[in-house]
């Protein structure tokens, strides 16, 4: 059974001019120790998918699912109390600006303690000699001094492992890490994902890595889904999606990228991602897509068999070969 | 770097224009030159503490020639915004000095040069003024430093210019808030390009901007460039993008240069430990690529407290007890490094 199961997540913000659906029909399925990829652009739902499943939306938002399943648990019926003690707990997040995420006005020992208290009741002795511990998994110097450090006296790079330190202290079985390394340096970043990789490798815990970078992807994940608009367009493992994308987003998207260029000018994706006011009725990439027909615009289209990677699309690449 | 206010406008003040075009050196060659630009900053730690000296950029010298782009490369603190401000003449160098189509930078020549260099900057929400409509921000150049022209010219210009950018006429009258990201890098180049400048200084142009829309924005400025033979100063911290447009790479670390060369020998064979390093940890688009990374250790030292020797010589794999007590001087003849111990 999947350690995470996610059907037809749809969710709605209410806004002052109308619903806006931000993730429209979205299915998400993680096995233990798995590493899955969520690739897309700005817009595209990746990161409200992941805060509609820690339950950290704002009152505004309307989640909707078939199927939301973490561990044996509908996530759909449990009260906000019970769902507290998972979140944190076996469920972790990540988030992309460590420097804002932690809390300024507490030292960095404070706020990794507190998780120890609350989760797992250690007590003052074990909670210290714990903080240490996961401080130094996560290679920061002297960690011992590092617990009385404020977010502001330590590096992004730093913060981000405190962050990690923070993730994982309770032996999460899923972690969910929203760009963690877009805020840094290209060389902290090598450091960070080796990191995340590697714990990941040790405790065995599922990871989920939000990002759009595709280098990232194609050196971290194992599986990649791709999103578009709030839908996912596409889910391959990762040796064949960058071999043999299906959906023309991913195509289009893997050709526009500087280090794949050929000639001097690059191919482009015209137009951009639709908004609140400007959704197609058919494909929601038909506007931009160069291979759609008038069924493309008038339709929209269902899911193509897992052997042309799940593409929502009308004609998927590489069905007619 | 981030207001509001568009920089490159304030960067000429109604009292600096000139009262017609500035009349460039004609002769052939680069069209700038840096030689050791420096640029330091006095910082005070508390009511009493000594003042301390952040040595922000140090000793950067490079040619640009017409129709090229040249590439900087670094992690944050490295100083490439610094050498963009310098460039645009926002600020002074603390010394080391600067020319452009020949002419020298000093207070006198300012106000002529300041309109050949534009800069273009990374986050396309901040540097665009929200209560300007696109027309008024494209002829505000032009009225102050173009008095001679009349108001019909100068809308004729500005409309011929956001053609040349890809955005359509109707969008002329429109504010910066109905358009997309891309929409609106688009309107900071047009921005830049209305006082027909000789370098465009890039300060991560796409660095802000979607990947689908990233390639709209490159794709532009080869097109511009081809098309006015502009020179590009081209500052990124993305490899891939700087391997795609850039002539010429310049490393920096630290402030300082520490390598210099033509792209090709750059990407194929770095010479510095640092550039080597920098390359192998960029994430490539390729799940099948060997990885072999190179991994740093720590972090960047504080600019207040720069290592004597080489700078980069405490996170080095090779260093030796040489690269402590002496700083190394970029060595070679088109391709330069600063390294005791180059590699290749």
């Amino acid at each position: 059974m999947a350690l995470l199961e996610i059907r037809n997540l749809s969710v709605d913000f209410a806004t002052a001019s109308g619903a806006f659906r931000a993730v429209d029909g979205a299915d998400v399925a993680v096995d233990a120790s798995d590493v899955l990829a969520i690739v897309g652009e700005s817009g595209s739902g990746k990161s409200v998918s992941m805060l509609a499943l820690m339950g950290l939306l704002p009152w505004t938002a309307t989640v909707t699912a078939d199927r939301m399943m973490f561990d044996g648990q509908d996530l759909r019926a449990i009260s906000p109390r019970q769902r507290r003690r998972i979140v944190g707990k076996d469920m972790a997040m990540i988030f992309q600006e460590p420097m804002s995420s932690l809390n300024p006005c507490f030292t960095v020992g404070f706020q990794i303690k507190e998780i120890l208290r609350i989760h797992l009741g250690l007590n003052r002795h074990d909670r210290h000699a714990r903080a240490i511990e996961l401080f130094e998994m996560v290679g920061i110097p002297a960690p011992e001094q590092r617990l009385g450090a404020f977010p502001h006296q330590m590096s992004g790079g730093m913060c981000q492992r405190v962050m990690i330190a923070m993730a994982i202290s309770c032996a999460p079985k899923l972690l969910i890490a929203d760009e963690p390394t877009t805020a840094l340096d290209v060389t902290i970043q090598a450091q960070i994902l080796d990191l995340l990789t590697e714990l990941q490798k040790d405790t065995g815990m599922a990871l989920i890595l939000i990002t759009h970078d595709m280098g990232v992807v194609a050196e971290t994940a194992e599986r990649v889904s791709v999103h578009y608009a709030g839908q996912k367009v596409e889910e391959q493992g990762v040796l064949d999606l960058f071999k043999a994308p299906h959906h023309p987003y991913t195509a289009a998207l893997l050709a526009a990228l500087p280090e794949r260029a050929t000639a001097r000018r690059l191919p482009t994706i015209p137009g951009v991602v639709p908004g609140q006011f400007d959704r197609p009725d058919g494909c929601l990439f038909s506007p931009r897509c160069a291979f759609a027909d008038d069924l493309c615009r008038a339709v929209p289209p269902g899911q193509a068999p897992a052997t042309l990677g799940l593409a929502l699309c009308h004609y998927p690449l590489g069905a007619l070969a | 770097m981030t207001g509001p206010g568009p920089m490159p406008v304030r960067a000429q003040e109604p009292e600096l224009g000139p009262e017609s075009g500035p009349e460039l050196g004609k002769k052939p060659g680069p069209v700038l030159v840096a030689r050791a630009l420096s640029r330091h900053y006095d910082v005070r730690s508390g009511l009493f503490g000594a003042p301390k000296v952040v040595r922000a950029l140090s000793d950067a010298s490079f040619t640009l020639d017409a129709g090229k782009t040249l590439a900087v490369v670094g992690e944050s603190g490295c100083g490439k915004s610094t050498l963009a401000r310098l460039i645009t003449m926002i600020e002074p160098p603390t010394s080391g000095s600067f020319a452009i189509g020949g002419i020298e930078a000093t207070p006198a020549t300012l106000r002529t040069l300041r309109t050949s260099v534009q800069i273009v900057f990374q986050d396309p929400y901040g540097s665009l003024n929200p209560r300007q409509r696109v027309g008024a921000m494209l002829e505000e150049p032009l009225k102050i430093n173009r008095p001679a022209l009349d108001a019909a010219a100068r809308t004729a210009r500005a409309r011929d210019m956001l053609r040349l950018v890809g955005l359509r006429e109707e969008h002329f009258e429109r504010y910066a808030h109905m358009f997309s990201g891309g929409q609106r890098q688009r309107i900071a180049v047009a921005r830049a390009l209305m006082l027909e400048p000789k370098v465009l200084v890039l300060d991560e142009p796409v660095s802000a901007l979607d990947l689908s829309i990233q390639s709209q924005i490159l794709n532009l400025l080869v097109d511009l460039q081809e098309r006015l033979g502009l020179a590009y100063l081209f500052i990124s911290h993305d490899l891939s993008v700087v391997r795609h447009m850039a002539d010429d790479v310049v490393v920096m670390y630290l402030g300082r240069p520490v390598e210099i060369g033509p792209r090709d020998a750059v990407f194929a064979a770095p010479r510095h430990p640092y550039t080597k390093a920098l390359l192998s940890a960029t994430p490539v688009a390729d799940p099948t690529a060997a990885k072999t990374r190179i991994k740093l250790e720590g972090e960047l030292p504080s600019p207040l407290s720069i290592p004597p020797g080489c700078p980069f010589a405490p996170r080095c794999w090779k260093a030796q007890a040489r690269c402590r007590e002496a700083r190394p001087e970029l060595e070679g003849d088109t391709h330069r490094a600063a390294c005791f111990f180059p590699e290749g």
